[in-house]
């Protein structure tokens, strides 16, 4: 069914398949300096939310970056029905710190490189200002209009997790599905081809999503368990907190291990101690911690494992509220809990990458050594 | 003289502050070139586009003119001592660089001084205005505005890229957002193609013409009409829905517009109106199609900031997004269905109102409490009104905040309700008309969303959006969030505005006082009354919150002169103060005085309180602005109210006024006068406030007459305290009118 339409789809205009849209996109960001990232494996709301973006943004650090996320939004998912809506979607998100001054005009460089001949096409920036309280962020920008389709959320950065952002990036998100299903003039996502088979034969967007669609859906509607979900969701919460407060203790003043104050989870009532900073200082004969040593301790707290958790806890909101399970004073409260883990985490990354800037040796170029550090913890 | 050119090139201005930036920037312009006198009255032509703000002022001056200005040194006596100049003098004339003996005398009122003329060279404009226009550029006011060097550089609505300033050929050599100012411009993004040379000022627009970029918005506005005309002229029998800010809003979103027609299916036209509409126009910015009777065409029109559309690739895309959007919203509107608006009640309670205010469960309860009582108070008050209807629509009013249709086109808040309410049953007793009453009333409630908007059709739907407006202005200032200065997050200035040409415009016999208590006592041993700032004055911020509304209702919204407005709700009475002189045995039959009113004291509806009658009284007094009438009036009450405001001051007590007490000259007096005002009483009764001023009026006389005969401060205590009695009797009728002592009276000079 529908095959020969296809072919002539394929043959007459050629349009690019799904993936060939993001090896393009991929290939043009590259070609302009951006570090290729992979998807973080984390569950999130938007690509904003992936450290690659929300940490990145924050400190001095110059930085570009691109990668393809996936986009959970429990709420949104119609349990595959809807052809233009999705449970989880894929952005293509580039980050651009500092933006260079033909930003724009790369932007349009990078349409034309997945194909569309803006001569042929109508092509406007309206305004539409990004913000996301969970966050503390909030940006500047517009809405990419082709044809009357957004394709891309244009966005100077302003603040992020509380924080002014000096310098400002810019970031852009494709929206891929809509992208793809433009170029390829289908109505419906899951008509999409995603690639060409060894067979000559399209594998549709909906052969490899639906069914995650479909059963995403029932899962975030129906069958999360919500008890369990309010669960996680404090336990994500109290190790998060319980990690920033004793970041935000190690930093105050010289540590001592007794210092190491446990935490009281409010959901649960257990204490929970975190050795990260005994750990270090129990190693270390010294007992008088010197400032270089303190240095060493801050580099190495684990700070990103807290946005992990942070993440978590907003991807559990998110499926308690598709549930329907979070009531008026609960939304708001909770609202103000995960942003107070979000604003945490990143007053936190910033001393962090200020303690590793002040450690760094003087030769070390200043833009490499964040990258050395994650990827030496990657491995 | 040479022409100067300004032209700041950005990334893309939000559509809706383009033409106020424009305007700004050119004024800014103006002043400087006045005030630095590189011309009087400048001609100043201005030009906007996303890209780009520009202004062009011809034939300025190359300089300033030199000037000549006499300098007032030291007193003639400091100056010289025996006829010889004292260093003071060589100092003075040092620091102005001229030889002594050109010094001067001056004779001042003060004294003899030394003096001396000097001449000033004017700067050239080139070096004034590259100083001064950086921090002009940078004082453009901005809704919204961003860094993007970071934070120790400047802000503005976008980044800015290039800048263009010319005297004639030349560059003023100005510098902002570190980009300094050159020849080159930007054409248009996609039709034309590297920086665009400038070469005089005058040539501006046609060289911007040649790159695809109309730089006048006025011109853009005439292209687009013309395209929509072109446009729908394909369709017989069409014509496209005028929308005066759709317009304005695609006028600032082109450089080069022009407009391609697209079509949907027809069966989509099975959806409301409103749904389609609000598609097309609001998320799309597409202009609708309607035949003569105004019924909406399978067609839309869009404007694009292209050269047009050859291959039919822009219609085609378009028209798929508009598919799109059209499917998600019959698909909403029949999910929809599945569940009743009845039972969605429940639902509310997970739908946040405020965060201290509870849930939109919370403020239904509240507001169909509060319906009721309006509606109690205004069927009391003689205004037919079915309750059952509130009360009902007010259940309902916010349950389409939970339907996919709101959460996907929250601007249809509101109307998805109404049409909601239309098609289900919501009730099998129900009569059809009812459920339509109901319909109409929750269809209306956000009305009037702004000034120009209409007000709610039916008076059911008059006091639903009264109690819901109400309910949050009530909440929100007990809670200490009232609006201050321009800051007004919740918009309480817009529902205030509405509420009072709500009242005024249904006559809704309401006092704004007793709405605004009843609103507040619904919150009495709520949840969210805990939340309260307990240092909040309620009664007292909310009525004069409310006067103020009130007044820029009558002002702005109809017109009426500032004086008169200030008359009709001027918080000066001193009726309070003459309570006194309550009486109801004259010892005479006062035909000033209604007969009916024995026994019961008289109460002045405050106007402040009464939005139509506000709009009554301002009417009367306004019909009769700049008449021999009105100014008569205003002499007769002036004359009672001073005489008894001096009373006041010196604690002499005023009345009861008996007739009997009269002496023989001054009960004639008092008859003349109350002949004069007979029936006063009944033209106020009957809201004849015209008439009643007219009478007013005729009072001048025998009030002259009646001064001229009697002494009203007369030494002899009781004498004075029965003559002031009866000013008091006439001073309280007049107040009930106005103010009249804040009518100008005095003839303006044209």
């Amino acid at each position: 069914m529908g095959s020969r339409q296809e072919i002539l789809l394929s043959s007459s205009q050629n349009p690019l398949t799904f993936q060939q849209l993001v090896l393009r996109l991929q290939n043009f960001w590259a070609d302009h300096g951006c570090v290729l990232q992979q998807p973080y494996d984390v569950e999130v709301g938007a690509g904003t939310m992936a450290p690659e973006t929300f940490l990145r943004v924050l400190g001095p650090k110059p930085y570009r970056v691109g990668y393809v996320q996936p986009s959970r939004r429990p709420a949104d998912g119609r349990y595959g029905e809807n052809p233009n809506r999705l449970f989880k979607h894929l952005q293509f998100q580039v980050i651009l710190k500092p933006p260079p001054v033909n930003v724009q005009e790369l932007y349009l460089e990078s349409l034309a490189a997945i194909g569309i001949d803006l001569r042929k096409h109508d092509i406007k920036f309206e305004e539409d200002n990004w913000e996301s309280p969970t966050l503390g962020a909030w940006g500047i920008g517009w809405q990419v209009m082709l044809d009357g389709l957004e394709i891309t959320q244009f966005t100077y950065f302003q603040q992020c997790g509380g924080i002014d952002l000096d310098p400002i990036s810019v970031e852009l998100t494709y929206g891929l599905e809509r992208i793809g299903a433009f170029l390829q003039d289908v109505d419906s996502i899951y008509d999409i081809t995603w690639v060409v088979g060894p067979d000559g034969r399209a594998v549709k967007y909906g052969e490899i999503r639906l069914q995650e669609e479909l059963q995403f859906s029932v899962y975030n509607f129906e069958r999360a368990d919500v008890e369990k979900a309010w669960k996680h969701l404090g336990l994500y919460e109290s190790e998060c907190q319980a990690l920033l407060d004793e970041y935000a203790a190690g930093t105050a003043k010289p540590k001592r291990a007794k210092e190491a104050i446990p935490t009281l989870s409010p959901k649960t009532g257990e204490r929970m101690g975190h050795p990260a900073f005994e750990k270090s200082d129990n190693s270390g004969e010294e007992r008088t911690a010197n400032s270089e040593q303190r240095i060493t301790d801050r580099r190495r707290f684990p700070v990103l494992a807290a946005f992990d958790l942070c993440l978590k806890c907003s991807h559990l909101f998110n499926i308690l509220d598709a549930r329907g399970a979070i009531s008026v004073t609960e939304r708001v409260g909770v609202i103000a809990r995960i942003r107070a883990l979000a604003v945490g985490v990143a007053k936190a990354y910033v001393d962090q990458q200020k303690a590793a800037e002040d450690s760094a040796p003087a030769s070390e170029e200043n833009g490499s050594a964040k990258v050395e550090q994650l990827s030496a913890a990657g491995s | 003289m040479p022409d100067f050119l300004l032209e700041i090139g950005t990334e893309e201005i939000p559509a809706r502050m383009i033409d106020s930036a424009r305007d700004e920037l050119a004024r800014r312009v103006g002043d400087l070139l006045r005030r630095e006198r590189l011309i009087d009255t400048p001609t100043l032509q201005t030009y906007s586009t996303p890209r780009r703000l520009a202004v062009l002022a011809a034939g300025i001056s190359p300089a300033q003119p030199d000037i000549t200005e006499q300098v007032t040194g030291p007193s003639m006596k400091v100056a010289y001592k025996d006829g010889a100049p004292t260093p003071a003098a060589a100092a003075f004339a040092r620091k102005l660089n001229v030889p002594v003996d050109s010094l001067e005398k001056i004779t001042t009122p003060k004294g003899e001084y030394l003096g001396a003329t000097v001449k000033k060279k004017g700067r050239p404009a080139a070096e004034i205005l590259a100083e001064s226009l950086p921090k002009e550029i940078a004082g453009i006011y901005w809704a919204k505005s961003m860094y993007w060097r970071g934070k120790s550089a400047e802000r503005f609505v976008r980044p800015v890229r290039w800048l263009v300033s010319l005297l004639d050929g030349e560059v003023v050599p100005l510098e902002f957002a570190g980009i300094r100012a050159g020849h080159a411009s930007e054409g248009h993004r996609i039709l034309s193609s590297g920086p665009l040379p400038i070469n005089r000022p005058s040539e501006y627009s046609s060289t911007l013409a040649k790159a695809s970029v109309v730089v006048s918005s006025a011109e853009r506005e005439q292209r687009i009409r013309k395209a929509l005309d072109a446009a729908t002229r394909t369709i017989p029998g069409a014509r496209w829905r005028e929308d005066k800010s759709l317009l304005d809003t695609v006028v600032n979103l082109t450089e080069y517009p022009s407009v391609v027609l697209g079509n949907f299916d027809p069966e989509f036209l099975a959806l409301a109106d409103e749904v389609l509409v609000t598609v097309m126009r609001d998320h799309q910015k597409y202009f609708a199609l309607e035949d003569a009777s105004g019924k909406l065409l399978p067609h839309f029109l869009a404007v694009l900031n292209t050269d047009g559309d050859p291959d039919g690739l822009i219609r085609h895309g378009n028209e798929r997004v508009l598919r799109a959007r059209f499917n998600d919203a019959r698909f909403f509107w029949q999910t929809d269905q599945k569940i009743p608006l009845r039972q969605r009640v429940d639902m509310l309670k997970a739908v946040t109102f405020q965060k201290d205010l509870g849930s939109y469960f919370d403020k239904t309860m509240r507001v169909q409490k509060l319906g009721s009582l309006i509606s109690e108070a205004i069927r009391n008050a003689g205004t037919p009104v079915r309750s059952g209807v509130v009360f009902k629509a007010a259940l309902l009013a916010k349950t389409d905040l939970t339907t996919e249709l709101v959460k996907e086109f929250t601007e249809l808040q509101g109307i998805v309700g109404g049409l909601y309410a239309k098609v289900q049953q919501l009730d099998p007793i129900l009569p059809a008309a009812t459920a339509e009453a109901i319909g109409d009333a929750i269809y209306d409630q956000y009305k009037p969303e702004s000034m120009d908007d209409s007000v709610p059709r039916s008076v059911e739907g008059a006091v639903l959006a009264i109690a819901d407006k109400a309910d949050s202005i009530a909440g929100m200032f007990a809670l200490g969030l009232q609006p201050t200065g321009s800051k007004d997050p919740f918009a309480l200035r817009r529902a205030a505005n509405g509420i009072v040409k709500i009242i005024a415009e249904h006559k809704l016999p309401l006092p704004i006082s007793k709405l605004f208590a009843d609103a507040r006592a619904e919150y009495v041993g709520s949840e969210s009354a805990r939340h309260f700032d307990p240092k909040v004055n309620f009664e007292e911020s909310i009525a004069n919150f409310m006067r103020e509304r009130l007044k820029f209702y009558l002002r702005d919204l109809r017109g009426f002169p500032y004086d008169t407005v200030n008359s009709v709700l001027s918080k000066e009475d001193l009726t309070p103060a003459l309570t006194d002189a309550e009486n109801l045995d004259y010892g005479l039959d006062l035909q000033l005085i209604d007969p009916n009113l024995k026994r019961e004291p008289e109460r002045r509806l405050d106007p402040a309180d009464w939005p139509p009658l506000a709009v009554d009284l301002a009417a009367a007094i306004t019909s009769r602005s700049n008449t021999p009438q009105l100014k008569s009036a205003a002499t007769s009450f002036r004359r009672t109210r001073n005489i008894l405001q001096q009373a006041l001051e010196n604690n002499f007590a005023i009345g009861p006024f008996n007739y009997m007490l009269a002496s023989a000259e001054e009960a004639g007096a008092v008859r003349v006068m109350d002949e004069a005002a007979a029936g006063f009483w009944a033209l106020l009764e009957r809201g004849e406030y015209g008439a009643a001023i007219d009478r007013m009026a005729a009072l001048a006389d025998p009030f002259e007459q009646y001064f001229n005969t009697v002494m009203v401060m007369h030494e002899h205590e009781p004498v004075r305290r029965n003559r002031l009695g009866f000013l008091a009797l006439f001073y309280k009728q007049f107040r009930k009118i106005a103010d009249f002592s804040e009518i100008v009276t005095e003839n303006k000079s044209v």
